[in-house]
């Protein structure tokens, strides 16, 4: 009886919070959109931006651990493979000009450089994709390779040694291909495959670089959303992910949807890379560090395990790094300014702990975990 | 067991033994002058040691191949400090009791050469660092001056006046914001004396934020900035984050003047980004003067580049040293250093004598970025 009754208190309590708490957001977002509406909107789309890409790393992140119960953290350092591959496919065999070469030969122009260059808007597009394509087939076949030596292995193993063993993996990818023979040591500024052109609506300014990153992550969320739900391969996952003993004993081959997951997580992963290389065009072989553990918190965030959750916790993360850069600062009682820039991560991660003091398992989680 | 005891004091007498004779004997007057060159040779800034490193040794061989100095060739002794305290430490004190060198030119980053100086100082060895801009370098931290410690360049403080002059004075902009690296002394240490110096002037820092080394977004920074109206925007920061910057400023379409310090100059700088930017440098290799002319042919013919200012500093420090030894007449740290602190010479990096704390009284170089290249713009002086 005392029991039920304190329970129902503390649940009084923190729905109290969660409503203060909206209030709150809901009055600061109205009084920052009356003061000034494009610098916050302006923001909204910074925000949108970074949520995008985050979404699509952590989309890997929550299908490897639905479905493996493993937190790859070697995912963030596909991404960064994903980012050079497309790096060199540029620099080096042109691959984003391809198409317009082939349209020029068909057209029986000699494609000169000059020529290239102004080359219509459409074989732009087809070369990025073909970049983008290219960077996810070598990152699919590199998480295979990795899940062969490095995980599968230990299939049997306690889940700590699995999880050791990724973390040694993600230290291996950035020193190995830190190598002056693989990708090298250094900083490189990342060659676009396209042009940056900038519309302004209403005084927002809005990138193509955003516009093909939101269109692209859609597509490969609702893809990956149809896969998982729709075709028998996602029935096996999801059977895996549930009961992996049961699933073989019914003629599922667990270890082919195992090394399926691990492909399709590190597809995603190289499309992030390719689309976060650019839309901030600087690279260097431990680049996959921060966003991939951002990722993983919008992840956990959502739900881990969870694809819609993910997606969602994603957005919050980036509007949460805009909106605390564009709007938030303490000033201090010695006089002191803080500013949101240096308060972000601080603020971002508190965002975190209060989710998850209000639901455990993160936003899309339920207590015992339906898995992706 | 007695065996092993016997042994073992056997050994002890041996070492003993050992150490005696290796006594130093006094050093016969045509022996070679040793110079111990310091900087990190490895680890991440490994370049800035190597060009530092080159331009030593070039003075050094000019000097010997005019005979050396004081009718003694000239040795010199490297050693890679890794831009590490501890390493530092390790390296000053081999040089100066293994090595018996009476000077050290380096070493490179402050933090590297501040523990050196704590080793030289006291030990009456000269060091003369060329690139080390944290005034703790020569200065104790009771205030009292390193009386062994010198360097060649100019400090923080005034880089970032230079550059606020250079903003309100020369272009006549009147707000400012500033962008910097909040986990890099350096870099912060610019950042605010900028910000003083920009408001000393009568100008405003509308915008003063913080990022650190891993991020990569700015987008929401730059916003902000945008927003703010400022007029400049100072990057404090190495080359690499600032193409990063530069980059998403151009993206975003921002027409805003950047300033930026020395971190600026590298070949890596992506300069069509920096378009009509300025920034403050040790010297400019299009100054006219046949002193800098001379030393980037030579270089450039000797290692295939043209020099940065760290090889031009490294040159410069290595000069002063040798001048200094020549004008003392002996080999003797003590009087070296009094004829150091006398000294006026004309170097790479622009003409150069010495205040009572071992700092240069020099000017600095403004160069603008101008049609996809480096401009040497104007002198500004102290």
């Amino acid at each position: 009886m005392k029991d039920t009754v304190i329970k129902l208190l503390l649940r009084i309590v923190v729905w109290g919070l969660v409503a203060a708490l909206t209030i709150a957001v809901v009055v600061v977002v109205a009084r920052l959109i009356q003061r000034n509406p494009v610098l916050f909107f302006q923001q909204v789309v910074n925000g949108l931006q970074l949520g995008f890409v985050y979404a699509l790393i952590a989309l890997g992140y929550t299908m490897i651990y639905g479905v493996v119960k493993l937190i790859n953290f070697a995912h963030g350092d596909v991404f960064m493979v994903g980012s050079f591959v497309s790096f060199y496919a540029i620099t080096r065999y042109r691959l984003h000009l391809w198409p317009a070469s082939v349209y020029y030969r068909t057209q029986g122009i000699t494609p000169t450089p000059e020529a290239l260059a102004q080359a219509p808007g459409w074989t732009m597009i087809i070369g990025t994709v073909l970049v983008i394509l290219l960077a996810m087939i070598v990152c699919g076949f590199l998480n295979i390779i990795i899940e062969r030596v490095a995980y599968k292995p230990l299939r049997n193993a306690p889940r700590i040694a699995a999880l050791i063993t990724a973390i040694g993996v993600s230290f291996f990818l950035e020193y190995f291909t830190a190598l002056g023979f693989v990708f090298g040591p250094d900083y490189y500024t990342y060659v676009r495959p396209m042009p940056v052109i900038s519309w302004n609506i209403g005084g927002v300014a809005i990138s193509n670089i955003l516009v093909v990153i939101i269109v692209s992550t859609i597509f490969l969320l609702v893809l990956l959303q149809y896969i998982v739900m729709r075709t028998k391969m996602g029935k096996a996952m999801r059977a895996s992910a549930f009961d992996k003993p049961t699933a073989r004993l019914m003629g599922i081959n667990v270890d082919m949807v195992i090394s399926f997951t691990f492909a399709l997580g590190a597809i995603f992963a190289g499309a992030a890379g390719v689309l976060y290389a650019i839309a901030y065009p600087q690279i260097i072989t431990f680049v996959g560090i921060r966003p991939g553990l951002k990722a993983f918190v919008a992840a956990v965030l959502g739900g881990i395990g969870n694809i819609p959750g993910a997606f969602v916790g994603s957005l919050i993360m980036g509007q949460a790094e805009a909106m605390t850069i564009g709007f938030f600062s303490i000033t201090m009682p010695s006089g002191e300014v803080l500013a949101g820039s240096t308060l972000r991560d601080a603020i971002v991660f508190a965002i975190l702990i209060l989710v998850f003091l209000i639901r455990p398992t993160g936003i899309f989680g339920e207590p015992e975990g339906e898995k992706a | 067991m007695k065996t092993y005891k016997v042994i073992s004091v056997l050994a002890l007498l041996a070492i003993v033994a050992g150490l005696l004779t290796g006594c130093p004997q006094k050093p016969a007057a045509k022996e070679p002058i040793k110079i111990a060159v310091l900087g990190p040779l490895s680890g991440d800034v490994a370049t800035f040691g190597e060009s530092n490193r080159d331009g030593a040794l070039m003075a050094i061989e000019e000097w010997n191949a005019k005979g050396g100095v004081l009718g003694r060739k000239i040795e010199p002794v490297i050693g890679d400090t890794k831009c590490d305290a501890g390493e530092a430490a390790n390296v000053a004190n081999k040089v100066i009791f293994e090595d018996k060198v009476h000077y050290i030119v380096g070493a490179v980053c402050s933090s590297a050469s501040i523990p050196i100086s704590e080793i030289a100082n006291p030990n009456k060895v000269l060091q003369i660092s060329g690139t080390s801009t944290n005034p703790a370098v020569t200065i104790n931290e009771d205030g009292s001056n390193k009386e062994y410690v010198f360097r060649a360049c100019f400090l923080d403080p005034f880089q970032g006046e230079v550059n606020a002059s250079m903003a309100y004075d020369e272009l006549g902009l009147k707000t400012a914001a500033v962008l910097y690296d909040v986990g890099n002394d350096y870099v912060k240490g610019l950042a605010e004396y900028f910000k003083q110096a920009f408001e000393e002037k009568g100008g405003q820092v509308l915008v003063f934020e913080a990022y650190t080394k891993d991020d990569t977004d700015f987008s929401a920074l730059l916003t902000k900035i945008a927003d703010s109206g400022a007029e400049c925007l100072f990057l404090p920061d190495y080359y690499a984050k600032n193409n990063l910057i530069a980059a998403q400023i151009k993206d975003k379409g921002m027409k805003i003047q950047l300033l930026g310090g020395d971190g600026w100059d590298s070949p890596e700088l992506d300069l069509p980004l920096f378009e009509g930017g300025y920034h403050s440098n040790h010297y400019s290799p299009a100054d006219p003067r046949p002193v800098v002319q001379n030393f980037v042919k030579a270089y450039t013919e000797k290692y295939g580049a043209e020099p940065d200012a760290l090889a031009t500093l490294g040159y410069d420090a290595a000069t002063l040293l040798l001048k200094s030894i020549e004008a003392a007449g002996v080999d003797d740290p003590e009087k070296v250093r009094d004829a150091m602190a006398k000294i006026k010479v004309e170097c790479v990096s622009g003409e150069i004598y010495f205040d009572e704390n071992g700092d240069p009284v020099k000017k600095a170089a403004i160069i603008k970025i101008e049609g996809g290249k480096k401009v040497f713009y104007k002198f500004v002086a102290p």
